[in-house]
């Protein structure tokens, strides 16, 4: 998912413009521009289905922002309830490390 | 009065836990279930998994998940009952049935969507391989 973007400079990113605001940041997190659920349809997030889950949590197994995965707004609730349930269980650890 | 909900019930339980302790376990639960005249639908083992945090001194845990149907009071005794048993070292119930219902109704109205879709651009309301077959025509303003 987090899949930096190396590139260097200015109008670096030709398909995203919009995104360049003051110019001056040099990396960029691939943003999934679309929500991956609303994409494959997917109505019910389940905290048993670690590998669905595992993409939004980054290394430090905190949840990943919306404004960086591109979740919508109502799947990102349903993928943090299903987080938080996960972590519960221990099928997902609370922090690492 | 006591209305009937379908949960999902897991439980982890200390890894060096036996076989039969194990069934026994299990028995218990279902002679709860029994008791409130709950049912269990589906029980699944994952059996032995490597737990994300320690919990406890254990490092890993045997699961086991249930999914039943019967009154909140049933989950109440269990909940009370899995606090107590030892070798349970952790428990979780999550109420599912409002969730799949949710579920379900999203996926129909999208299917319906399409379907609306598809009959607006003339083509049968089903997505067949064959073009020539008749529309079955879907309800009106089927997006609710």
């Amino acid at each position: 998912m987090s899949e930096e973007r190396g590139r260097g400079g200015r109008g670096g990113g030709r398909d995203r413009g919009d995104r360049e605001r003051g110019g001056q940041r040099r990396s960029f997190f691939r943003r999934g521009r679309v929500c991956k659920f609303c994409v494959d349809k997917i109505d019910h997030i389940s905290y048993k289905d670690v590998r669905l889950l595992a993409p939004f949590i980054p290394e430090r197994g905190k949840i990943q922002p919306r404004r960086i995965s591109g979740t919508c707004a109502a799947h990102q609730r349903k993928l943090q309830t299903a987080i938080k349930r996960a972590r519960q269980i221990a099928l997902i650890p609370y922090v690492t490390d | 009065m006591s209305e009937s909900r379908q949960y999902e019930l897991v439980y982890i339980v200390a890894p060096e836990t036996g076989e039969q302790e194990l069934t026994d376990l299990h028995a218990q639960i279902e002679a709860i279930v029994a008791r409130f005249e709950g049912r269990i639908d589906n029980t699944e083992q994952w059996g032995r998994r490597k737990l994300a945090y320690e919990i406890g001194r254990h490092r890993e845990g045997i699961y086991v998940l249930d999914l039943m149907t019967g009154p909140g009071d049933m989950i109440k005794e269990l909940d009370r009952r899995l606090k107590v048993i030892d070798q349970v070292i952790r428990h979780m119930v999550v109420r599912v049935d409002e969730e799949m219902r949710i579920a379900e109704r999203r996926r129909a109205g999208r299917e319906a969507a399409v379907a609306a879709r598809r009959v607006a651009r003339g083509l049968p309301a089903e997505a067949t391989a064959e073009t020539g077959e008749t529309a079955s025509q879907p309800a009106e303003g089927s997006h609710e």
